[in-house]
Formats: structure tokens, C-alpha cells, sequence
């Protein structure tokens, strides 16, 4: 039955983390804004916008 | 009247802001845009490849205003730039702006793609629902003039007053109830999970050191919720007993202070495992209610003081040279050039132009006032037309505006309503009990079997810890506050709604708040003009800087205007001129038909009357009216079937007839208040036992609002400014305000009936306490029960009053 006091000591421990991370959630600022991230996950990152406007610009003339 | 023949074409939208477009002179490819600075904006985010702003949401741009050319040039001074930015450092500058224009996903993605349109903008962030951007930047690349210049360019206006740059941002408070709640939930949940070979009987079987393990990391666990967790409980309780009041969390305070000091005896002396996880469980429960509540509206300012209706710099002209100065630099003696728009920043000399100030923020007169040459212009009036001069003469702290705010009536208010709040009340009579109580069972047991006493004492106070009423309180308020919220209404706080169920009487002030000044009301009574005769009103009006020749012009915008003739204006009266052998009178009734008005009884019809002859011919007269706003007079008949209504305006009393109808009582409506009339007449009401709410908009109404038991400021734009007040009422929703009211009243009924489930629950647990029998698992099973069941009640009562009203939910 001694297994069970490794066992709970183990579990405190991982539980523990779970709360230092909570924590570190907390004041790295994660909790300020609920909205805006749920927002900005949706926008596509493109590092080569370049090549895009000169096709644009082809296909617009009358 | 010959207006209304374009309503029917086909209407172009604008490509940028979605405005209906005048006509389809402006565009590019296919796209129209309402005006320049809309199709401006788009070619710079053509140019820039950052058209993708378009494809989120369709028509996403704000019109940019025209600025002038200096607007911005006090950004330019050092200690200025100090005092906007949060952080500097070398060339690195992070400095945050409120911009009330952001509105969708589309201005997110422009504003945090900014290093695209300025190279020296490094990283920019948007916290939406605050409307905040937060900017880093390298000042070797650009200024912080120009990255401002740049977002009003793009149509977002930070806002820079006097206030912005004083109040400092405050994160901290919110982050700390995260901490505590995240303390206080780990514990919770891993004491209960380590209580269950207690509730299951299991330690007796097995040996008894496993149960006292169990007993040790449960106190270990329970101690950083009792000190840290509950702190707030315990400070406030305290705070509460200096002052001689006994809150609700006294009791509550007594209960989680019992019931841990019993538990740790219990543990160091292995009677039992304590009571550790209903303690944990209800000091859990209690901070979620707490976050709930707190839940308050970080895009407006209910604090507000005159200093946010300031601009942060002004243009002072020096040996003829104009430079740009901050605001707290202005000294008596400076010469101050104000333009159309402007605010004057304190009291001052009119020193050259023709000064025409609209004081209707300040004073609430609805008609802007010519002021001569070597006349005082107080602050806070708004020069409409020409650019003037003035001379200040007084500091902008010392100005008359400045004197209207008193910090010490909020105080005071503050105070009274923490001694009347239903939670005080409650706490008071719960104290009570609990002591009468515990006394007289410890008695009892005395006589039956003295070693009980104490675990009876104990029991009897951990078991009437008022956690549904503490609970009860937070859910409903916060759910109403949150109900309201949805429905454009928005509160200081959750006591707020406490305050607005007492309420008696309203007072309503006028211009602003029962009338809309934009909006005024013109129609011509009489035998119909022809278009050529309208034109000539146009032209004779053109001419006169009269308030009421300004509205009737821009009415008339759409005719034609020719030279006029020997025009003679009387200040007051009217004016006339000749037009090719056609003579035009315009002005009052005694000036255009030459004799005092007779009859009274068409003065029912509000508003102001311009009579009109043309050619000695009488035609008839313009009735200009402001504009009521929507369903006012619904709201008012309902409003009078439960409250005294009073109306106070520092306007004149030319609609007084037509108020006094509607309201019914004369003796109830003032015109031409001074703000200290206003506030003196609210603390008289108040002195005669009568609980006020003052309906307000302007800085004319500031010390009435913050005298009254409830202001509620009310703007056609929220983000605009308000004077300081206890909630801000949206325009729109306006004739929501008498189902508002009643909601307050019923919420304050279902707290009460809340009272009924906590006498339930108390009777259930002092049984078992006073009988000497409340082991562990009781209580444990007790407080989750009551815990949620409280909660699921006030939220889904709350809900359903507010839908049976027909609220957004």
C-alpha cells in the first residue's frame, strides 16, 4: 500500500506543473485579450507578396 | 416641398466605407468610393499589396477626416513624446493608442500589418475588444508624428487628451483574480480527489497513517487558498468593521475562518480530515462569481473629467509665428489661435475674428452665441466658422469648466451607497442569526454534554457561511449587467443595478439628451414657395451667420444663389434684401408682418418660427424644431406610470408649452439651469427621501450626474467622450430605458427569493450541526449543491425576465 504515497507524490508534481504553467499563462498576458487572437489565428501570413500585383494589374485593363 | 425625386435611383456604395456614394465621379477600376479620402486610402493599400484588407469584411473603411496640415506638430515636442510613450529605450519606442474606430477582423489585420506602410513600425498589436493598439517603433526610421499621421491618414484617430496621457493602464488587478482562481481550483479539485478514501469510510480499513498523509497534504494544499486566495474576503471584512458596518462578508469571512482553524485541529490532533474541501470549494465558487461580476467594459471611461474633453496641445502664435504648444504649458498671457472644430482650452479674451461659440456641451443652450471683440469665452465652448484669436486669462485648471468637477461628491456618494447595499443588509441580519444560533445550541449541549460544545460551535458557523446569498448577488447582477451590455446599455459596475431598483424620480435634461441638435426638424407652414422663391431664401440667408439662417441654408443646400441687393440685417429681428425688383423679408413675426403676434395657440407646434414675405406678400413661415428622439414619448408614458419625472435644461425656454405638456407637471420643469442649479435642485430631491437617476449628456449636467443616485450619461456614440457618470446609455437604445428599470427591480426580487433557497439549505445543515452529527462528507455534499443550484437559478431567472422583456440575450 506504500506504492500509493509514490504514486499521489508523483501526481501533486504533475498537477504542480499544470499550475506553474497556469501562472506563466497569467502574467505572460494570455488572459488580458479574449478576443483579438481568435481573430488573427484566421489571417494567412505571406512573406512573398510580391508577385501577386503584376498579375493583378494585367488582368485589369480594358 | 420638391426634395425627394433622387430617393429612388439606383444608390453606388462605396467600395472603401460603404457609405452611399453622391454621384460616380470617383473611382478606380470599377470601383467607386463616396469621397477622395476613401479612394486615397484604397491606393495606398493598393500600392502597398495590402488589398487583402477588403476580403475579410466587405466595405470595412472609416471616411478618414481631413486634416489640416499641423494638426499633429505638438508630437513633435520632446516632452510631449515622453509623456504618450510607455517605453523607450535607444531607438526602440512602444507606445499604445486607443483608437474607437476599429470595429471588425479587417482594421485587425490592416492595424497589425502597419510595418508594411511605415518601415520603422517593428511590431504593432490590436487588443479588440479594448480597441487598443499597441505599437513598437524605431525612431531612427520614423517619428512618432508620423506613424500617427499615418493611422489617421487610414481613417483611425488615436484618441490624444489630456486624460489619455495621465491615466496609467492597470493589468494587474485582473491578472491577480486569475492567479487566485487558478490557486484556489487546483486546490479544490485535488482535495476533493484526496478525500475520497474519507468519504468512501476507506482509512479505517486500511492503516491509520495513510489517513493522517491524506489529512497533512490536504492542510498543505488548503493553506495557500485560505491566505492568498481569500484574502480579498478577509480585507474586506475587516475594512467593513472600522467603518462599523457589518458586510456580507463578515459572516462569510467567520465561516471560512472557522471552518480552517477547526479543520487544522482536527488533522493536528487526527479527529477526522476536516472540512478542507467545502472551504477550498465555496472560496472557488465564490471567485468565479467574483470574475463574473467584475466582467466590466474596458473600452469606456466612467471616470472621465474635464481634462478628456481637452486636446493635448494647441496652436499659439508667437511674435506672429504660430507653433504648437501642450496644453499644460498654456499660461495666461499666451495668444491662442482656435479654427472651426476647436475647443477653447481655457478662459480667455477674444482677441481678433468673429468668435461663434456653440456651448451646448458646456452650458447645454442649444444656439451657438456670437461674441464680440475684448468679450470672455469661457472654456470648453467650440468655435464654429472662422479661425479666431484669444488671449487666455486664467490656467486651464482654474477655468470655470475645471470648477465643475468635485471629486469629493463622489466620495461621498461612494460611501452612501456601500451603506445602503442589499448585501450589508443581509450580512447584517445573517450575523445575527448565526450568533443566536450557535449561542444557544452551545447552551443547550452545555447542559447535555459539555465536551460537545465546541465541535457544535464550530459546525454551526462553517455551516451558515451565507455562501448562497454571497453567490447569489455576483450571478444575477453580473448576468443582468451582461443582458444590458448586449443591449447598448453599459454599467459602471454590478452595484450600479442595485441603485437603479430604488430609483423614485428621473430627471432629464434636454439638449443632447431628450432632442438631438443634428437632427433638427424644418418644414414650411403656409402657402407653398416656388423653387425660384426657395432659392432666394437661400441667397438672403447665405448672408447672415444667425443660427437658425445657418440651418435653414444648409436645408436649402441643394438651390441655387443669386447676388443679392441692398441687404440689411437686424440683429435678432430678420433681415431683407432685393432681388431684381423682388423684395425678401425673413425673420420674426414682428419683423415681417410689423405687429406683436396675437394669437398663442399655434405655440403648441414647438420650435422657432422664421416667417417669410415675398414682396410685401406674407407666405407663410419655416418651423424649425429640434428633433425628439426616437420613441421618447412611448418611453415617457411608461415611464410616468412608476416614477416623478422632472426635466431641467440649461437651454431657453422657448419649448417650454410643448414640454409641459408631455411631462404634464409645470412645476417639475426649469429652463436656463446652471450646472450648479442642477446639482443643487438633484441634492434638494434627494433631501426630500426622493432616490434620483439624472439622464445627462453634456459637461453641463457633470456635477448633476454625480450627485445623483444613478447618472446615466447618454451618447449617440459611446466611444465619444461622457462626463463622468454610473452608465452609459447608447442612443439607440433609448426607449429600452423604462424595461431597464424594471429589470433592476425584478432582479432585486429574485436575490431575495434566493434568501428563500438559503434558509432551505441552512435549516438542512444547522439540523446536522446543532445535533452534533455534521461530519465532513454532510458538508461536503451540502455546499457544492447549494453552490450551483444558486447559480443556475440566477442565471436562468435573469435570462428569462430579460426575454420576457424582449432583450437581446
Amino acid at each position: 500500500m506504500e506504492i500509493i504515497l509514490v504514486l499521489i507524490f508523483f501526481s501533486i508534481i504533475i498537477a504542480g506543473s499544470f499550475l506553474l504553467a497556469f501562472f506563466w499563462a497569467v502574467r505572460n498576458g494570455q488572459f488580458d485579450d479574449q478576443y483579438t487572437p481568435s481573430v488573427r489565428m484566421l489571417f494567412e501570413d505571406k512573406e512573398n507578396l510580391v508577385v501577386k500585383p503584376e498579375k493583378n494589374k494585367s488582368n485589369n485593363i480594358h | 416641398m420638391t426634395e425627394n425625386s433622387t430617393a429612388t435611383e439606383k444608390q453606388i456604395v462605396c467600395f472603401h466605407c460603404g457609405d452611399i456614394c453622391k454621384d460616380n465621379s470617383i473611382y478606380i477600376e470599377n470601383k467607386y468610393f463616396c469621397c477622395n479620402s476613401c479612394k486615397v486610402v484604397y491606393e495606398i493599400l493598393q500600392n502597398n499589396n495590402l488589398c487583402e484588407y477588403y476580403s475579410f469584411e466587405s466595405h470595412p473603411g472609416i471616411t478618414p477626416n481631413l486634416y489640416q496640415k499641423n494638426k499633429y506638430a505638438f508630437l513633435d515636442d520632446e516632452s510631449t513624446i515622453k509623456q504618450i510613450l510607455e517605453f523607450s529605450e535607444g531607438n526602440l519606442n512602444v507606445v499604445t493608442f486607443k483608437l474607437p474606430q476599429i470595429h471588425c477582423s479587417s482594421c485587425i489585420w490592416l492595424l497589425e500589418n502597419l510595418s508594411k506602410l511605415d518601415k520603422g513600425v517593428i511590431m504593432s498589436r490590436v487588443n479588440f475588444l479594448e480597441k487598443k493598439l499597441s505599437l513598437r517603433f524605431d525612431s531612427n526610421v520614423t517619428t512618432l508624428r508620423k506613424v500617427v499621421e499615418l493611422l489617421d491618414s487610414l481613417g483611425y484617430e488615436p484618441i490624444l487628451n489630456l486624460e489619455s496621457i495621465e491615466k496609467k493602464i492597470q493589468k494587474s488587478r485582473k491578472r491577480t483574480l486569475f492567479l487566485k482562481l487558478g490557486i484556489a481550483g487546483f486546490s479544490f479539485g485535488n482535495i476533493m480527489l484526496l478525500s475520497f478514501p474519507e468519504y468512501l469510510g476507506l482509512n479505517r480499513i486500511t492503516e491509520n497513517f495513510l489517513g493522517n498523509f491524506f489529512g497533512y497534504l490536504n492542510l498543505f494544499l488548503a493553506l495557500p487558498v485560505f491566505f492568498y486566495s481569500a484574502s480579498d474576503y478577509f480585507s474586506s471584512a475587516f475594512k467593513g468593521l472600522r467603518n462599523k458596518v457589518v458586510n456580507i462578508d463578515v459572516p462569510l469571512s467567520l465561516g471560512i475562518t472557522t471552518g480552517f482553524l477547526k479543520s487544522v485541529y482536527d488533522v493536528v490532533f487526527m479527529h477526522g480530515a476536516g472540512y478542507f474541501d467545502s472551504i477550498t470549494g465555496l472560496i472557488f465558487f465564490l471567485l468565479v462569481g467574483k470574475i463574473f461580476q467584475n466582467k466590466t467594459y474596458s473600452l469606456l471611461d466612467f471616470e472621465n473629467s474635464y481634462k478628456a474633453y481637452f486636446p493635448l496641445a494647441v496652436s499659439i502664435l508667437k511674435n506672429g509665428e504660430e507653433t504648437t504648444i501642450p496644453i499644460t504649458k498654456l499660461k495666461p498671457g499666451n495668444r491662442v489661435l482656435i479654427r472651426n472644430g476647436e475647443v477653447v482650452p481655457a478662459d480667455s479674451i477674444l482677441f481678433k475674428g468673429e468668435a461663434f461659440i456653440d456651448y451646448s456641451f458646456v452650458t447645454g443652450e442649444s444656439t451657438p452665441i456670437t461674441k464680440l471683440i475684448g468679450e470672455i469665452i469661457y472654456a470648453g465652448g467650440r468655435q464654429k466658422g472662422e479661425a479666431i484669436e484669444v488671449e487666455i486669462i486664467k490656467e486651464v485648471s482654474q477655468s470655470y469648466l475645471a470648477q465643475l468637477w468635485n471629486n469629493d461628491l463622489t466620495q461621498e456618494k461612494r460611501f452612501k451607497s456601500e451603506m445602503n447595499k442589499i448585501t450589508n443588509f443581509l450580512g447584517k441580519y445573517f450575523t445575527w442569526i448565526v450568533f443566536l444560533v450557535a449561542i444557544s445550541a452551545s447552551i443547550y449541549w452545555g447542559f447535555k454534554d459539555s465536551s460537545k460544545i465546541f465541535d457544535v460551535l464550530t459546525a454551526v458557523l462553517i455551516i451558515a457561511c451565507p455562501c448562497v446569498i454571497a453567490l447569489s448577488i455576483p450571478f444575477t447582477f453580473g448576468n443582468l449587467m451582461r443582458i444590458f451590455g448586449r443591449n447598448s446599455f453599459y454599467l459602471k459596475n454590478s452595484e450600479v443595478i442595485e441603485q437603479l431598483s430604488k430609483i423614485t424620480t428621473i430627471v432629464f435634461d434636454k439638449t443632447g439628451t431628450l432632442t438631438q441638435e443634428l437632427n433638427s426638424h424644418i418644414e414650411f407652414i403656409g402657402e407653398p414657395l416656388s423653387n425660384y422663391e426657395l432659392s432666394l431664401v437661400k441667397s438672403l440667408v447665405r448672408n447672415s451667420t444667425h443660427p437658425l439662417s445657418r440651418k435653414l441654408f444648409s436645408f436649402l443646400r441643394k438651390f441655387e444663389t443669386f447676388p443679392v441687393n441692398n441687404f440689411t440685417e437686424l440683429m435678432g429681428d430678420g433681415i431683407q434684401a432685393n432681388f431684381d425688383g423682388t423684395f425678401v423679408k425673413i425673420g420674426s413675426y414682428k419683423f415681417v408682418i410689423g405687429k406683436e403676434k396675437s394669437n398663442i395657440n399655434d405655440k403648441l407646434k414647438t420650435g422657432a418660427q422664421v416667417w417669410v414675405s415675398i414682396n410685401n406678400n406674407i407666405r407663410g413661415y419655416f418651423l424649425i424644431s429640434d428633433k425628439l428622439r426616437d420613441g421618447f414619448i412611448d418611453t415617457l408614458e411608461e415611464l410616468k406610470l412608476n416614477y416623478k419625472i422632472h426635466l431641467l435644461s440649461g437651454d431657453v425656454p422657448h419649448q417650454k408649452d410643448f414640454f409641459t405638456k408631455l411631462i404634464g407637471k409645470a412645476e417639475n420643469i426649469y429652463f436656463e439651469q446652471k450646472p450648479d442649479q442642477k446639482f443643487r435642485y438633484i441634492n434638494n430631491l434627494q433631501k426630500k427621501g426622493e432616490k434620483v437617476l439624472m439622464i445627462g449628456d453634456g459637461l453641463n449636467d457633470a456635477g448633476a450626474l454625480m450627485v445623483s443616485d444613478v447618472g446615466i450619461s447618454i451618447s449617440d456614440d459611446i466611444t465619444n467622450f461622457s462626463p463622468s457618470c454610473d452608465a452609459i446609455l447608447d442612443g439607440n437604445s433609448f426607449n429600452n430605458l423604462a424595461r431597464f428599470l424594471k429589470l433592476s427591480k425584478q432582479s432585486v426580487k429574485i436575490i431575495l427569493l434566493s434568501f428563500l433557497f438559503s434558509l432551505m439549505y441552512n435549516i438542512i445543515g444547522l439540523s446536522f450541526a446543532v445535533q452534533g452529527i455534521l461530519s465532513p462528507l454532510v458538508a461536503a455534499l451540502l455546499m457544492p449543491a447549494s453552490s450551483i443550484s444558486t447559480v443556475l437559478y440566477c442565471i436562468l431567472s435573469t435570462n428569462l425576465i430579460a426575454k420576457k422583456q424582449k432583450l437581446k440575450l
